[in-house]
């Protein structure tokens, strides 16, 4: 499996080809039939020592990042706020000095700043792996994303996305605005005019501020939760206004296609941005996205060490 | 009996009206008249500009207390470099220059270690914190140019108005950083298409514009004069120019990195274009010029704010505002505005020497006869790229590392005394 990929970090998807979206894609199709075996480990990053640097707390992207490089049988550490020298008042760039000097290879970042994974990327030999950075761009749930589509819809071109919620706030909603719209799809934004500002119509999506006629025309809706709840407060009056004109409830879910993927990035809120059996129900693709992100996050991994061909032959 | 003799340049002196070739005589810190003795250091200006002493209104020197960023030595070291004699200080300073004691002291320590005129502006509340007057009266006496409170914008109308009122009785300037912080309120770049793909906290020009509407009106009510500075937005301009249509006693201040440079720099997180107001748009760019052409916008200033290497080495929002200019603005302005054919040098070089000497009251910015001899001799056609590794400055946070400019200053004489001398043409006649 040769490709385009010669990059030694993934900051974000909007600097990424489509081309190079596509071969991380198929990278992960590759282990996502691995994680299917009963042997779920392959060598590939033997030897190589993974850093998860989570400045920002994260769960679920962090066990995520955690088992894809063990499966991948790299070496891995994680340290949060809390372990690291960060609390001792250590700057960003001495820890991740630090963790060079320690010769982690890869360094897997989370941090409330945007662009703490460009300021890492720009010091460091190590490769680096924005995990989420502020506002900015979350790629690899991005590219989950993308690779759940295309493996529930067999494509990705000419699908029409709606994503829905607290957009200005959201990296998760700018890495699939890139990824989507580079792969070809119609991407359309959704939520209340104080959290999707006018400017988000200018990077090659659509912006809406009422769901009427975005929800019957939507293949998959991706729905963010509401977060930074203190700065929202200045922006909706309430959580409930909010769920009352943009939940996805049963109601309005009779308006949409009946094959439609209801998606979220998690951790859900049960009854304000989707009703829990919508949740829960046969369009939901919530879990195939936490199962897609693991095989995604073992193919960036590799390839951001330089691999070429899956089975270790780096 | 010391002399220094600028043979055969084009001397370009606003304030006497002269714009031909023609030498000039310094002669014991003033301009003289008749010939150089035998003793004169004779300087040759063939193919030179020799103009007033450049004026820089709006400078932060850190000292005292914040001397590991810059000094009062290394900032005016960074001043003659750029071709300024005069700076106009800051009262941000580490205690704040909010009382005539710190003032003394500024002055003191400026006789003693600088290099350059500096002029200390007092801030116009206690502390800088917007809730009560400073003593500006006292601060009037112990010599400021000016009052502001520098960055703290006072958010308070009301003690706005007072201020005006109050200063108003002295004649002094009130200058102010136009920016309404509940607006602004945790940006650290443009609000627009840019911050939106960054994902950084962003303020929007209207949080200038407000405040730069209630100083119009503020100024018009009272009568004080009031200086808005490094204006950043079209709709700043606009606004200032109807004001000074109607003869409103308000001026606007021009900054390099706001006239030349765009939000879309931001693009890599990289910190030496944080500054505060953050780079706007193109459209912004344009009319800023416009406004710097047809004299809505008077002040030529650099916004001079160095920092610490390890200070700005950190996320993007975590660093502070601020950029450098004092060696570079010159360079800029004959770059943007002279080379590119916007203005004539003599409007250029009026706004940068004559105009601020006479609106702040410096006395300076002539090169008539029995003047103070600040003169600086500038290379109109020298090409040089900017590296920051050769700034006097402390600080080495430029957003203009490796630009290509054409114009620099040459020769800096501060007080009949030559403080920066490019090419060593002092020794060599």
């Amino acid at each position: 499996m040769s490709g385009v990929w010669q990059r030694k970090d993934l900051l974000s998807l909007r600097e990424l080809s489509a081309e190079e979206i596509g071969q991380v894609l198929s990278t992960a199709s590759v282990f996502k039939e691995i994680l299917g075996r009963p042997i779920k480990k392959v060598p590939s990053l033997q030897g190589r020592t993974v850093v998860n640097l989570f400045i920002e707390p994260s769960t679920r992207t962090r066990i995520s990042f955690e088992l894809a490089a063990v499966r991948l049988s790299a070496d891995v550490v994680s340290l949060d706020k809390e372990t690291s020298s960060i609390r001792k008042g250590e700057t960003l760039q001495d820890t991740a000095r630090n963790l060079e000097a320690l010769q982690a290879g890869t360094i897997v970042i989370r941090h409330r700043s945007a662009g703490a994974a460009h300021f890492l990327a720009q010091r460091l030999k190590a490769s680096v792996i924005n995990a989420g950075d502020g506002s900015h761009e979350h790629p690899t749930q991005g590219l989950l994303d993308s690779f759940t589509i295309r493996e529930r819809l067999g494509r990705i071109e000419g699908v029409q996305v709606l994503i829905i919620g607290d957009i200005v706030h959201s990296r998760v909603a700018r890495s699939n605005l890139w990824a989507l719209t580079k792969l070809g799809a119609k991407v359309k934004l959704a939520g209340p005019s104080t959290l999707l500002p006018k400017e988000f119509a200018e990077l090659g999506v659509e912006v809406v501020h009422h769901l009427d006629g975005a929800l019957e025309e939507a293949d998959v809706i991706n729905l963010l939760r509401i977060q930074h709840e203190r700065q929202v407060q200045a922006r909706v009056p309430s959580i409930g206004e909010y769920a009352t004109l943009f939940g996805l409830n049963s109601e309005r879910f009779k308006r949409c296609k009946p094959g439609v993927l209801l998606m979220h990035p998690g951790p859900i809120h049960r009854g304000v941005e989707i009703a829990s059996e919508l949740a829960d129900g046969a369009n939901s693709v919530i879990l195939d996205q936490v199962t897609n992100g693991l095989a995604v996050r073992m193919a960036v991994l590799y390839l951001v060490s330089g691999g070429k061909g899956v089975g270790g032959d780096s | 009996m010391s002399e220094i003799f600028l043979q055969g340049g084009w001397v370009v002196d606003p304030a006497s009206r002269r714009d031909a070739k023609g030498d000039v005589l310094i002669r014991d810190g003033k301009i003289a008249e008749g010939k150089p003795s035998k003793e004169a250091v004779v300087i040759q200006a063939e193919g030179l500009v020799v103009a007033p002493g450049l004026i820089d209104p709006h400078v932060h020197l850190r000292e005292p207390g914040q001397s590991a960023k810059e000094t009062i030595a290394t900032g005016t070291a960074a001043a003659v470099a750029g071709g300024f004699t005069s700076v106009i200080a800051m009262p941000n300073t580490s205690p704040v220059a909010d009382g005539p004691n710190t003032i003394a002291w500024m002055r003191q320590r400026a006789r003693e270690t600088g290099v350059a005129n500096v002029f200390p502006t007092g801030t116009i509340s206690l502390g800088q914190k917007g809730e009560q007057l400073a003593p500006i009266g006292s601060l009037r006496q112990a010599g400021v140019v000016a009052i502001t409170d520098d960055g703290h914008c006072i958010q308070s109308a009301e003690l706005m108005r007072r201020a005006l009122e109050y200063a108003r009785m002295f004649d002094l300037p009130v200058l102010d950083h136009c920016e309404d912080k509940s607006l602004s309120a945790g940006g650290v770049m443009n609000e627009g298409k840019w911050s939106r793909i960054l994902g950084l906290p962003a303020w929007p020009g209207i949080a200038e514009e407000v405040i730069v509407s209630r100083n119009v009106l503020l100024a018009e009510l009272t009568g004080a004069r009031v200086v808005c500075q490094h204006m950043s937005t079209a709709g700043s301009v606009r606004i200032l120019r109807e004001a000074r249509r109607r003869g409103v006693p308000i001026e606007g201040e021009a900054s390099p990195h706001h006239l030349t440079l765009t939000e879309d720099r931001v693009e890599g997180y990289d910190t030496s274009f944080k500054m505060n107001p953050p780079l706007r748009t193109a459209a912004d760019v344009e009319e800023l010029k416009r406004g710097v052409v047809d004299g809505t916008i008077r002040f030529l200033a650099t916004d001079h704010a160095p920092h610490c290497g390890y200070e700005k080495e950190v996320e993007f929002d975590e660093a502070p505002f601020g950029v450098v200019g004092l060696e570079t603005a010159l360079g800029i302005y004959l770059t943007e505005l002279v080379h590119s054919g916007l203005m004539p040098l003599r409007d250029v070089v009026e706004r940068m020497s004559a105009f601020p000497s006479s609106y702040f009251g410096l006395g300076r910015g002539s090169l008539a006869v029995g003047a103070v001899a600040d003169v600086t001799v500038i290379d109109l056609a020298r090409a040089w790229t900017v590296r920051k590794s050769e700034f006097r400055s402390l600080g080495k946070n430029t957003p203009f590392e490796g630009r290509e400019l054409k114009g620099r200053a040459i020769l800096t004489i501060v007080d009949g005394k030559i403080r920066h001398d490019l090419d060593v043409r002092a020794g060599r006649s």
